[in-house]
């Protein structure tokens, strides 16, 4: 390589990677628009620098409240809360799957009419934009405080999650074996029955499985608002600043939710 | 599948063997006893007659939230530009942050299988499994209330997201390619950069705006635990019960995540 002089021609002829955005000025102007955001959105990041570096040293006092994690002076509390973010799992999960079943065949454009499908639809997209906190919120302003709020809530987002992917699945069917269950007669429900829910068995329960996952994760902020579960248990450590037991209670949701993640996946994996 | 004999000595099809039938049968009866179980407990610790007068509780909040009140919309328009910029900030530190984790997670890539790529998958899952909003908890308090303690939350819950994604991609990738690339000698870094990246930067600007759609509609509600943003006007206006603002803020988070949603798509579909 020494050896050869630089050669500015061949240098420019030499072969580039195509870009990932092909037109030229669009790119720059996609660049140009980024470093003009990035300097006006830092600077709107108020940071006072001396409080930051107080907060830096309290911060690592609070750090060191955290440890050791105290398991066993909140013990009632942590089970108590344990135990109810686990039942609201579980009730939401079986909930939201019982629930978001018709919903899915409603949103599948190629078993539902047009009303039925635009309504389906609607529902899907009201239950998947608002986050599960804000809808907490409407729930314990309606219901009052305790795990009932919390678990229609995620029995509400989970008929967004499960309706969705199901009806995509649905719609993606092969649509022979429908055709050759209705050409022995069968009716709508016998259609379901033998031609529809046979296809889209594996995941159904795959996807359910993932959302019991997804829903435990979440029973753990919903009591932030109020909503029961054991962000409350969370809550209420963090308000007494017993952060020793804070520090406990995390480690029990890490725990659970690796378990919860690694059993999902080990249904999933052994349905498909 | 299984064919048993009627008594006459006629062949029968059933759907499964009489052993299918009674597994089945104690699976659905087993799940549906402890929905029951886990419903009983909910239920013991529900007040129920705040329950029944729901539907007189929501009537009388619908009333209190409409209309809603336009005016606030004008003290709103920074916190908005503030859950904006907690969002996409939060999702370039994770971004900068999660690509090398991913590398060095991914079979194909790390450094050394038996101590950095364990290293690695415990930083996915950890960040994985802890809510942005646990997160935000914990940072507000060791930093101070504001868009930092936003943003760092976001991040952090984020490296997990990106970096489980990239790295599954990278795991998928063509070895052909690369090894094409290995054999005109390139060392390390070249491979990286001539056979990986330009195999997984499709991938790789998907799963960065899918994240950074999913932040947005989080962004939201981080202010509910004083980490900046929208959310401390809506906690704010919870709190004095003022329910026309709230339903002002709801509107605006809606309009905001629908449009988020909608660049996200457009761009995922350009680039895939």
């Amino acid at each position: 390589m020494s050896a050869t002089a630089f050669d500015p021609a061949a240098a420019a002829r030499a072969w580039r990677p195509p870009a990932l955005i092909g037109d030229a000025r669009l790119r720059w102007a996609i660049y140009a628009g980024a470093l003009l955001y990035a300097a006006l959105a830092l600077g709107s990041v108020e940071v006072n620098w001396t409080r930051a570096a107080e907060g830096l040293e309290r911060g690592a006092r609070f750090l060191a409240g955290f440890f050791p994690p105290d398991f066993v002076s909140k013990r009632e509390e942590i089970l108590d809360g344990l135990l109810e973010s686990l039942t609201m799992t579980v009730v939401a999960t079986a909930l939201g799957i019982v629930l978001s079943v018709p919903v899915a065949l409603g949103a599948a454009r190629n078993l539902a009419p047009l009303p039925v499908y635009l309504f389906c639809r609607g529902i899907i997209a009201v239950s998947r934009t608002f986050q599960e906190i804000i809808i907490a919120i409407v729930f314990v302003a309606m219901l009052g405080f305790g795990p009932l709020a919390g678990m229609l809530t995620l029995a509400f987002a989970t008929i967004g999650f499960l309706g969705k992917l199901l009806a995509e699945d649905i719609e993606d069917m092969q649509a022979e074996q429908a055709e050759a269950i209705r050409a022995t007669g069968a009716g709508w429900f016998q259609l379901l029955a033998w031609a529809v829910l046979p296809q889209v068995r594996p995941r159904l329960i795959g996807l359910s499985a993932y959302r019991l996952d997804i829903n435990f994760r979440e029973s753990a902020v919903l009591g932030l608002v109020g909503a029961g579960g054991i962000g409350d248990t969370l809550n209420t450590a963090f308000d007494r600043y017993e952060f020793d037991t804070a520090a406990a209670v995390l480690i029990v949701i890490v725990a659970i939710v690796l378990a919860c993640e690694y059993t999902s996946g080990w249904i999933r994996r052994a349905v498909q | 599948m299984a064919v048993t004999c009627g008594p006459d000595g006629i062949p029968q099809w059933r759907r499964r063997t009489p052993r299918g039938d009674l597994l089945a049968w104690a699976g659905w009866l087993g799940a549906v006893a402890l929905t029951m179980l886990c419903f009983h407990y909910i239920s013991e610790r529900t007040i129920w007659a705040f329950v029944w007068d729901a539907p007189a509780q929501g009537a009388d909040l619908v009333s209190r939230m409409f209309p809603p009140r336009w005016s606030y919309a004008a003290q709103l328009w920074r916190p908005l530009w503030d859950t904006i910029n907690i969002a996409t900030l939060g999702t370039a530190l994770a971004v900068l942050l999660g690509v090398p984790v991913a590398f060095l997670a991914a079979h194909n890539t790390t450094p050394s299988r038996a101590l950095l790529r364990p290293a690695a998958l415990f930083v996915i899952v950890a960040s994985r499994s802890i809510n942005s909003l646990i997160w935000a908890l914990v940072l507000v308090i060791v930093l101070g209330p504001g868009m930092l303690a936003g943003i760092l939350a976001i991040a952090l819950r984020s490296i997990g997201f990106i970096a489980k994604l990239l790295y599954e991609a990278i795991e998928e990738i063509d070895p052909t390619q690369v090894e094409a690339v290995e054999a005109t000698g390139a060392g390390r870094a070249q491979v990286l950069a001539w056979g990986i990246a330009p195999q997984v930067l499709p991938a790789f600007a998907g799963i960065s705006v899918f994240r950074w759609d999913i932040n947005i509609r989080e962004a939201t509600v981080l202010g509910l635990v004083g980490a900046g943003g929208i959310g401390m006007q809506l906690q704010a206006s919870i709190n004095v019960l003022a329910w026309p603002q709230v339903t002002m803020i709801f509107l605006l988070i809606l309009v905001t995540v629908l449009v988020s949603e909608w660049v996200s798509a457009r761009v995922r579909h350009a680039v895939i």
